[in-house]
């Protein structure tokens, strides 16, 4: 490989692609949101694979139709959503590779994403990591702010860092993949379940919630029961958390993703366990969730 | 009054708080010594909002607030901006009307006494300034603006703001600053962070 330039040629990008590690944590005083991969532990499986830090930047793939060209030798891994996945090589040769699975991707070969069988977004980690610049110490694409590298676009070359010091140590991840028909999401109630009524917390965690197409990396919009307020005065704003379920005066509760906003001005009713975010964000427009509470 | 913890998932506790002061003397003393495994310390209008990943956990966070000084004055660093104005906002007429002040009796006000820094939000850099003049609280516009430029003054619901960059926003628009308050390649990248003290003067055109 020697020290050739490594890069990774978009050529398209399907519905959304965007370069995302672990964010930016810490900045929420000064009005910026930790962002970052929306599927967290996806992401950091992805890196792990190929032997990188965890928070090492990848290609967050919403709905397959991902396609890039390597320049120089390249070895890739994929997680989160599984979609059939080929690697045509510079020969005209073309064959299919695995998920959760070290890759190679000689200098030449185009490796294209289908549509994922289950699950919303599909991971695309590269040995070395995306070396786009930082802003404010995280290369995350925060939709929401603004902030972080442009949107990838045919075209966009995205450089890739030096290979770390450690080698790969496994090849192969067997992990369950998202794919419940309808998954079950854990909650703690609060901060303002007071603000609701009695039965507002049953009513969350008894019918099925719709996830929306009006969902992206800030949130999903869910329709089902709507959630009843007792309290009518204005929320002055307050911190908000990835998996917080806010409900706006039409009862209809929106789920916090990673592009959250730092605050917010109506009351939560209660918030994902933090490990069924990673679940959530691979939940797709149209299908159902539902919820229970958990022990506080 | 004695701070009521609210449980915000298992990584987080919102502090409620009696009011903007009391969040800032909080936030204060919180992020001069975080307990370890502390991420993140947000204050917001009423509450501080505190992220965790373990070691920490709830407990350890209730303690920390418990055991922190009821209130000490701000940190030396918090610092002091002087924010020039024109004051020609597309909105001007309006907030004049619904206080029941002169335009000019409005541009007093609001350069006559100095603002704290809150919270920030809605935007990066964005900064929700309390402590201004009681005459000056307005409702936000019925509807919102789909472009506000970058370095509009705006007031709504007893605060104000720089617009950080161009964005939409309901606020009431008075005037407008050629300082930047938000760049990303400054560190920090916003110049009105918690805790700071803000004073609105009045510039003149050009």
């Amino acid at each position: 490989m020697g020290e050739a330039v490594r890069l990774l040629e978009v050529v398209a990008t399907g519905p959304l692609a965007s370069v995302q590690d672990l964010g930016r944590p810490g900045r929420g005083d000064l009005g910026v949101g930790r962002s970052g991969a929306a599927d967290r532990g996806a992401l950091r499986l992805a890196n792990r694979l190929l032997a990188n830090p965890e928070g090492a930047a990848a290609l967050e793939v919403t709905l397959g139709g991902l396609a890039v060209r390597a320049h120089g030798d390249l070895l890739v891994a994929l997680s989160g959503a599984s979609c059939p996945a080929t690697v045509t090589y510079a020969s005209g040769r073309a064959r299919g590779i695995g998920h959760h699975a070290v890759e190679r991707l000689p200098d030449g070969a185009t490796l294209l994403l289908g549509v994922p069988r289950s699950g919303l977004r599909t991971y695309l980690a590269v040995r070395g990591g995306l070396d786009v610049p930082e802003v404010l110490g995280s290369r995350a694409t925060d939709m929401m702010a603004g902030l972080g590298p442009e949107l990838p676009r045919p075209g966009t070359l995205l450089p890739v860092g030096p290979p770390p010091d450690r080698f790969p140590g496994v090849e192969f991840a067997p992990v369950a993949e998202p794919g419940e028909e309808a998954p079950v999401l854990g909650v703690l109630p609060g901060p303002r379940d007071d603000w609701f009524g009695a039965d507002a917390l049953r009513v969350l965690c008894s019918a099925a919630y719709e996830v929306t197409a009006d969902s992206n990396r800030v949130g999903m919009r869910l329709r089902g029961p709507a959630l009843e307020r007792v309290r009518g005065e204005e929320l002055p704003p307050e911190g908000m958390v990835p998996g917080a379920l806010q409900v706006p005066p039409s009862g209809q509760p929106t789920l916090f993703l990673a592009d959250h906003p730092v605050t917010g001005g109506y009351p939560v009713i209660a918030v994902l366990c933090s490990r069924d975010v990673d679940r959530a964000a691979q939940v797709r427009p149209g299908q159902r969730i539902r919820f229970r509470l958990r022990a506080r | 009054m004695s701070p009521r913890f609210r449980r915000c998932g298992d990584r987080a506790v919102l502090v409620e708080l009696g009011g903007a002061a009391e969040v800032l003397a909080l936030y204060d003393t919180l992020s001069t010594d975080p307990p370890p495994g502390v991420t993140e310390i947000l204050p917001a209008a009423r509450t501080l909002l505190v992220r965790f990943e373990p070691p920490a956990h709830r407990g350890t966070v209730e303690a920390a607030v418990l055991s922190a000084p009821p209130s000490r004055g701000r940190r030396a660093g918090a610092g002091e901006v002087t924010v020039p104005v024109v004051y020609d906002g597309a909105d001007l007429a309006d907030v004049a009307a619904l206080t029941g002040l002169s335009e000019r009796e409005v541009v007093t006000a609001h350069t006559g006494t100095p603002w704290t820094v809150a919270f920030s939000g809605f935007a990066p850099g964005f900064a929700y300034l309390v402590g201004g003049h009681p005459r000056l609280r307005v409702p936000r516009r019925t509807e919102s603006r789909v472009r506000v430029p970058a370095g509009a003054v705006a007031l709504a619901a007893g605060f104000s703001a720089v617009y950080p960059r161009e964005s939409p926003g309901g606020w009431r628009l008075i005037g407008r600053t050629e300082l930047t308050v938000w760049d990303v390649h400054a560190d920090p990248p916003a110049l009105l962070r918690p805790g700071m003290r803000v004073r609105f003067a009045e510039a003149r055109d050009g």
